[in-house]
């Protein structure tokens, strides 16, 4: 059973996080500030950044958060798997127009936190997470594919 | 005259605001005259109705006829099957809405 | 054809549940239309003119009895005893309500179907060719490699908020019979030095601003499709306009940075993707391809027919197409009745047409995206007695690719984008050329009762756009254009007519084709050799 652990930062931001390990704390500069300084970690794309520019620089990143302007704006969903594919290991964070009706797709793209502007219903939430089985595809998570599940 | 119509939420139907509640008969609907908006924003919270629009419409002897052929469409039904209109008898209705 | 086994079933069950949740929290005001609005569409579900509209996937096209037998009680346990075939190989229903749009997804699902993504800024059906597995000139099936990608592209979560809706259609012939290089991707199976691959088109796309798709790949295998279209999505996702719904297609990308800018982001996307394992085991392929190995055909079916009934000779020469093995014949159902509505079927004729693939077809029915129906499989000496339930079921009439088997949007009345109505104008034209169709020959008409195109009219050899003209409804008149591998788009005559007025203007356009035709020039070849100037005089003088 999949769920998340809400937590409130200092900020005052109420997360969703799937993620154990501690709130990165620092605040997260824009990807030009960061590409122009040498000591920030935590960067925050605006869905039309590319993503690939942070590829150099991922040992450093302890913290990728990407906007979502309007829940229709799709990019994030690249922008999130480009880092994974590229070994981002650190804490991937979906945050604006953030609904529970696409948490699931943003899990499998690889975000591991969301920071939704409205409440999110955590009974929602849970129940959707845990509705499908297996994924046609793979994806930026670890869920095996049924391609797989049928040829091993 | 200005006429305020929707789609039932449920159901789909396409209604007409009567002053009070929403009807699937364009004979039963009022003018709003400039109390559109309000209505709208009244109506949204209610959930009763999807997305309700003003239209123009003119007064007529058989009730309110809408300036715009699409919503003729919409308060009568498909022009090519009578039979699924509100008024699958009625021989006459194809030509209120052309 | 395609079996799910209890993976797919599990989707599919799960979408319902979702679903069901998902109009709950809709009815009870937990989320706003706007918020519901892209996962009702990405169910298939449309509020429209009258009522809600549900467009039932018909994957590529394929369908057998028991799942055309549920289609016709959807039609007539929730609508009105009737639906729709699309141009996309779909089903529609007009008058479904939201609180039934669940169960009836879920009795969908007792029979293996669905309306997942039939709508929506995502990865729509795949269609393909509805002779496949049939046509003599096909390099291999396509449909495996449209059911492969069927499945990769069901709740992808990457590619699930485009810019706007995307459609791949699949061939694996020269000849075009599903207007591939009109697709947003379309995928050509070929051989090369003996290894089946496919060459990959992008680009294509009607609406308001049409165009043809541009080679973008000239050869992938099967096991590497997968990454290479992902590849393709991810440039589109990431670069595609989002400000203007009307510049969203991937069309529009390709024509504002060029194919080769395309193309060269597509290969850094698909060279840093390629190793990840996107791509199942050519395992995969083989195990649906399998599926497909199609029936056991009677080797010894016989090859005559008797064409003694002229009425059945008639339907015979022109609905009836050559089946690569002996003895058979592919059947095209007409669903253009001269005066009826194009493309709608009642449930009783779906039912006589599930029956006829029961007992004559091996079970299986295609819809094509000319809004008809084919038998893909039949065998010649069962023709006559199909074609005599056909006729008294009205769904006999000899039309196809003339002018009266006419491609038509459902239009203004009952759609809410249209500007014109469309149905009413495909019902004159039949009546006024009923007489002359066979005299005019193939003649591909197409009628779209607003920009969007649904109707196609941009490929139509005569096409017609319906417009709001100061709130009257308009007629435009297009030559020229065709969805097959002669790919071109049509263009306008000159100023618009009313619906009287645009079916004379194609009267007198017929006649002139009459009058300069050569040899055995159908319409749209004649048109291509003495150009638009001939045609323009004889329609304004």
């Amino acid at each position: 059973m999949v769920e998340p652990i809400t937590v409130n930062t200092n900020a005052g931001e109420t997360l969703l996080r799937f993620r154990d390990d501690v709130v990165h704390d620092e605040p997260a500069v824009t990807l030009d500030a960061f590409l122009g300084q040498t000591n920030a970690t935590a960067v925050r794309l605006e869905a039309g950044d590319d993503a690939r520019a942070l590829l150099p620089h991922l040992g450093q990143i302890a913290l990728v958060e990407i906007s979502f302007p309007t829940f229709r704006d799709g990019r994030g969903y690249s922008a999130a798997r480009i880092l994974r594919e590229a070994g981002f290991e650190g804490e991937l964070r979906a945050a604006g127009d953030v609904l529970v009706d696409q948490i699931p797709h943003m899990r499998r793209c690889g975000f591991d936190s969301f920071a939704p502007e409205k409440p999110v219903d955590a009974a929602t939430l849970t129940k959707l997470l845990n509705l499908y089985p297996q994924p046609y595809q793979k994806a930026a998570d670890t869920r095996v594919p049924v391609w797989k599940l049928r040829h091993g | 005259m200005k006429l305020l119509t929707g789609n039932d939420l449920a159901t789909g139907d396409v209604v007409w605001w009567t002053g009070g509640d929403w009807s699937r008969h364009i004979e039963d609907a009022v003018d709003v005259g400039g109390q559109g908006e309000a209505i709208l924003r009244a109506e949204e919270g209610a959930r009763r109705v999807n997305v309700p629009y003003l239209i123009d419409a003119e007064a007529t002897e058989q009730g309110p006829r809408p300036a715009h052929i699409k919503d003729r469409i919409r308060a009568l039904g498909p022009t090519v099957r009578p039979d699924l209109t509100l008024k699958p008898a009625d021989a006459d209705a194809g030509a209120w809405v052309i | 054809m395609y079996r799910y086994d209890e993976y797919d079933q599990s989707i599919v069950d799960a979408r319902v549940e979702e679903f069901r949740d998902q109009v709950e929290r809709r009815l009870s005001g937990a989320l706003t239309e706007d918020q519901f609005k892209p996962l009702r569409l990405m169910n298939g579900l449309y509020l429209q003119l009258h009522a809600y509209m549900l467009r039932v996937a018909v994957p590529y096209g394929t369908l057998d009895s028991r799942q055309m037998r549920m289609l016709g009680h959807i039609a007539r346990k929730y609508d009105r005893g009737y639906g729709h075939f699309t141009t996309r190989q779909n089903i529609q229903y007009n008058w479904i309500k939201l609180a039934d749009a669940p169960d009836i997804l879920a009795e969908l699902a007792t029979v293996q179907m669905h309306a997942i993504q039939t709508s929506g800024n995502c990865i729509r059906n795949i269609s393909s060719d509805q002779f496949a597995g049939a046509a003599a000139d096909e390099v291999a099936d396509p449909r495996p490699w449209a059911e492969l990608l069927r499945q990769w592209s069901t709740f992808h979560p990457e590619f699930t908020y485009l810019p706007r809706k995307f459609k791949i259609a699949v061939i694996a012939a020269d000849e075009d019979r599903a207007a591939m290089r009109l697709h947003d991707i379309g995928i050509q199976l070929l051989e090369r030095d003996g290894v089946l691959g496919a060459k990959i088109f992008v680009g294509g796309g009607m609406g308001r601003t049409p165009m043809i798709a541009h080679e973008v790949k000239d050869f992938i295998t099967a096991d590497h499709l997968m990454s290479y279209l992902e590849a393709c999505l991810r440039v589109y996702n990431r670069y595609g306009r989002r400000d203007n719904i009307y510049k969203a297609r991937i069309k529009i990308l390709l024509h504002e940075i060029g194919v080769d800018a395309y193309r060269e982001q597509v290969e850094a996307e698909f060279a840093a993707i390629r190793d990840l394992g996107i791509d199942p085991p050519v395992a995969e392929l083989a195990r649906i391809t399998a599926m497909f190995a199609g029936p056991d055909f009677a080797s010894d079916a016989p090859d005559t027919i008797d064409r003694s009934d002229p009425d059945f000779a008639v339907w015979l020469d022109q609905n009836v197409a050559a089946h690569k093995q002996p003895g058979h014949a592919i059947v095209t159902i007409s669903l253009k009745p001269i005066g009826g509505i194009p493309g709608d079927a009642s449930a009783d004729q779906i039912d006589l047409m599930a029956d006829l693939a029961e007992r004559y077809g091996h079970d299986e029915l295609r819809v094509t995206h000319a809004q008809n129906i084919v038998l893909p499989h039949v065998r010649k000496a069962d023709l006559y007695a199909i074609w005599t339930a056909l006729r008294d079921a009205g769904l006999a009439e000899a039309n196809l690719d003339l002018i009266s088997d006419i491609i038509a949007c459902p239009g203004l009345d009952y759609c809410s984008l249209a500007n014109a109505r469309s149905i009413p104008l495909a019902q004159k034209i039949g009546e006024r050329f009923a007489g002359r169709q066979r005299e005019l020959g193939e003649l591909k008409l197409k009628i779209s009762g607003c920009i969007n195109a649904c109707g196609h009219h941009h490929a139509g050899h005569i096409g017609i756009l319906g417009v709001d003209k100061k709130g009257t409804e308009n007629y435009q008149l297009l030559l020229g254009g065709s969805g097959a591998e002669d790919v071109s788009l049509g263009k306008i005559t000159g100023p618009g007519f009313d619906e009287d007025g645009v079916v004379d203007a194609i009267e007198r356009v017929t006649d002139r084709y009459v009058e300069l035709r050569e040899g055995g020039e159908r319409f749209l070849d004649t048109y291509r050799r003495v150009g638009m100037q001939p045609f323009k005089e004889a329609i304004y003088g």
